[in-house]
């Protein structure tokens, strides 16, 4: 508990404990009424003075209706009322207590899950340790220039984005992922900050400054977050601004239009008391504070879970958008493949094996350092002896011809074979295709494939689950490639041969064509995709570490680059919106139902505390359930 | 020019008000406040003296929240 929530609890716990031993006092023993008040006045005044004093001030600076003014003019009402009428005094005394009891409970509940939720997204590393001459010294990450070689200590994190140049550790990824499994790390290797060092120490020399190292980048973002306020917290605010007036008025009336209804139209005696009284209650009852503090609570627990999931929203606009998505638009290559060349299968012909056929090519690919050959050279995985290699030519468009150990050998494709005018098989299955002939003889082809990502599938059907109408591939891929991969992943539409710019086109055609209501969202990795993941209604960008361009240009940031993580960023975000509607509903219409009540005498000062209190109280715990992902 | 402040506000509530207030002060070309980051964004308009800007702020801001704080 902070400061200020003790003294408050202090107050709690000395004026109950007052209001009790005079409440048991005046029962045995006969005071004076004017003595009365004086002693119940002590523990009223305790509890409520600034509430009392907020009121008056409230008053002072013309910003009526508040909450404050709501709470001294109900309790004050009932005090005097009780003067008025002779009743006991505890009444309003009670209700300013309830009333401190809840909101202490509130202030603690959200500021318990706001520092969880904090704790949560807080990497900012606290130092850099830099070798000086007297051993380690922790200097300001702020301070370190690019170049320095910083020292990270095992448990320590990696303050700045660097390159290791010493050492081998293992790094946990998670408060940036997710990720739980820990990634193996070299000299050499790239490390980003944020990254928790687990195993051994390691040198880096840093390669970016603090201010725009990954960690402070995510850290901006997601400090911003709350920034960008959804419809719902708006309609709150909106809400409030004329509710407010409009309950006070209404008790007003309350308080005087039937009395005088009966006075002058009816002849009856007016029983002011009972009117005023049942204003009072009304006025206790329509507190929107359970509202007002549970919408935006909901939302940072949501953005607060999705992150630590490895899922950075960017506001709460786009969590509340991201619910509402219907059509997904995924750009292929790097974001359902891996976008990486891998030997898919080897078909020998005649009496080659498997084993021969791709050493036969991975020699002859080997000068090169396109993808493809890249791709063969690591499936074949041994070591190339460039001294039986010779006579290597490679002809544009075609392939290349050698001598491995003077067998002449050709790799390329259809055309090559063509050229060399050899009989060759052409396989049905999709991806490229690296034709080999040794000695002049066809011996059969390598298909290499951009590989699906393990999870592509799997997230493909878990979004349809999620209520995705079509999940939409882009690709500038060739027509056969990209239709084979639509097929195999269960996409719906295919739009394949595309420039970058005719995806922007793609994306606008489909944004027409959605209903009012339904969102488009695009799932690119951030490569030549900025242009439209600004132009879809919410653009969710993957695998985004150390790729500024796609935190800038997205609205979500999937920090890994599991598209699994896409339904689950559309799960949280519809229970965080689930939770939003049902605190919504329920306290609107357990304070629709006491407003009701409370003119027809119903309800009671008690009840219509825990109209107020308890339905914050609940809907507090209810919006703090939207931080829990972990299960998710 | 845009400038991010760290306040102390107890309610979300108070939050709105500060943010209005906030948004009324000559010199602010806008402003939001999160409750739950606890901090104020501020832009402010062109050649504005951000100091004087900034205390007429939290002036505003301690007239319709006696209890909010600005760290300046």
């Amino acid at each position: 508990m902070t400061r200020k929530q003790k003294k408050v609890l202090y107050r709690i716990i000395i004026s109950s404990v007052l209001l009790a031993g005079i409440m048991i006092l005046t029962h045995f023993v006969e005071w004076n009424r004017w003595i009365q008040l004086g002693l119940y006045l002590i523990p009223y005044i305790i509890i409520g003075y600034d509430i009392l004093r907020k009121a008056a001030l409230g008053v002072y600076h013309r910003e009526l209706f508040d909450e404050n003014f709501l709470m001294a003019v109900a309790t004050v009402g009932a005090m005097s009322l009780a003067v008025w009428k002779g009743e006991e005094f505890a009444e309003g005394v009670a209700v300013m207590l309830f009333y401190q009891i809840g909101e202490l409970f509130q202030s603690y509940a959200v500021g318990k899950s706001r520092k969880s939720i904090t704790d949560l997204m807080d990497i900012r590393p606290d130092f850099a340790n830099i070798e000086g001459e007297h051993g380690l010294e922790q200097v300001d990450p702020e301070e370190v220039a690019v170049g320095t070689i910083i020292v990270v200590q095992p448990g320590e994190r990696v303050p700045i984005d660097g390159r290791i140049v010493e050492g081998t550790t293992t790094l946990n990824t998670s408060a940036l992922t997710g990720e739980s499994l820990p990634r193996e790390c070299k000299a050499g290797d790239e490390v980003i900050s944020g990254c928790v060092n687990i195993s051994g120490l390691i040198k880096i020399e840093t390669t970016k400054e603090f201010g725009d190292s990954t960690v402070a980048k995510i850290l901006d973002l997601v400090e911003n977050s709350s920034m960008k306020k959804s419809h719902s917290e708006n309609f709150i605010t909106k809400f409030a601004k004329i509710y407010t007036p409009v309950v006070c008025y209404s008790a007003l009336a309350l308080a005087v239009l039937p009395p005088l209804f009966r006075l002058l139209i009816l002849h009856q005696p007016a029983n002011w008391g009972g009117w005023i009284s049942s204003a009072l209650t009304f006025l206790v009852i329509s507190c929107p504070c359970a509202l007002v503090i549970s919408v935006p609570l909901s939302f940072f627990g949501g953005i607060g879970g999705a992150s630590a999931r490895g899922i950075l929203v960017k506001g709460s606009s786009y969590l509340e958008t991201l619910s509402k998505v219907r059509y997904m638009v995924f750009d292929k290559t790097g974001t359902l493949t891996k976008g990486v060349f891998q030997v898919t299968d080897i078909c020998p012909a005649g009496e080659m094996k498997k084993e021969e056929l791709l050493y036969y090519a991975a020699y002859a690919e080997s000068y090169s350092n396109h993808p493809i050959s890249r791709s063969l050279k690591e499936a074949y995985g041994k070591e190339i002896d460039n001294q039986i290699l010779s006579q290597v030519t490679e002809i544009g468009g075609h392939g290349v011809t050698a001598n491995i150990n003077d067998v002449p050998v050709a790799a390329g494709n259809r055309k090559l074979m063509e050229q060399l005018q050899l009989a060759y098989k052409e396989p049905e299955q999709a991806g490229t295709i690296v034709h080999i002939a040794v000695n002049h003889q066809y011996t059969g082809y390598i298909l290499i494939n951009d590989v699906v990502k393990e999870h592509s599938k799997e997230a493909i059907t878990g979004l349809k689950a999620a209520g995705i109408k079509k999940n939409i591939m882009l690709t500038g891929d060739s027509r056969h490639v990209a239709e084979a991969v639509g097929a195999d992943l269960g996409v719906d539409e295919v739009y394949s041969e595309l420039l970058p710019a005719d995806k922007v086109e793609q994306v606008e055609r489909l944004l027409e064509q959605k209903g009012e209501k339904e969102k488009l969202a695009f799932v690119g990795d951030g490569i030549n995709d900025a242009p439209v993941l600004s132009r879809a209604d919410i653009g969710i960008a993957m695998g985004a570490l150390g790729s500024d361009a796609a935190i800038e240009a997205a609205d979500v940031v999937l920090m890994d680059d599991d598209p699994l993580k896409i339904a689950l960023a559309m799960k949280i975000s519809r229970k965080t919106l689930r939770i939003v509607y049902e605190n919504i509903v329920f306290a609107l219409v357990i304070k629709a139902v006491c407003l009701v009540l409370s003119p027809l005498n119903l309800v009671n000062m008690w009840m219509a505390i825990f109209a107020d209190v308890g339905v914050m109280v609940i809907a507090v715990l209810n919006a703090t359930r939207a931080l829990r992902t972990k299960k998710m | 020019m845009k400038k991010t402040y760290k306040i102390e506000v107890d309610c979300a509530n108070c939050a709105l008000k500060m943010e209005e207030a906030a948004k009324k002060t000559a010199g602010i070309a806008d402003a939001t406040v999160s409750f739950m980051t606890q901090k104020m964004n501020v832009i402010f308009e062109e050649d504005a003296d951000v100091d004087a800007v900034m205390k007429a702020v939290s002036k505003a801001c301690k007239k319709v929240e006696p209890d909010c704080e600005i760290f300046l």
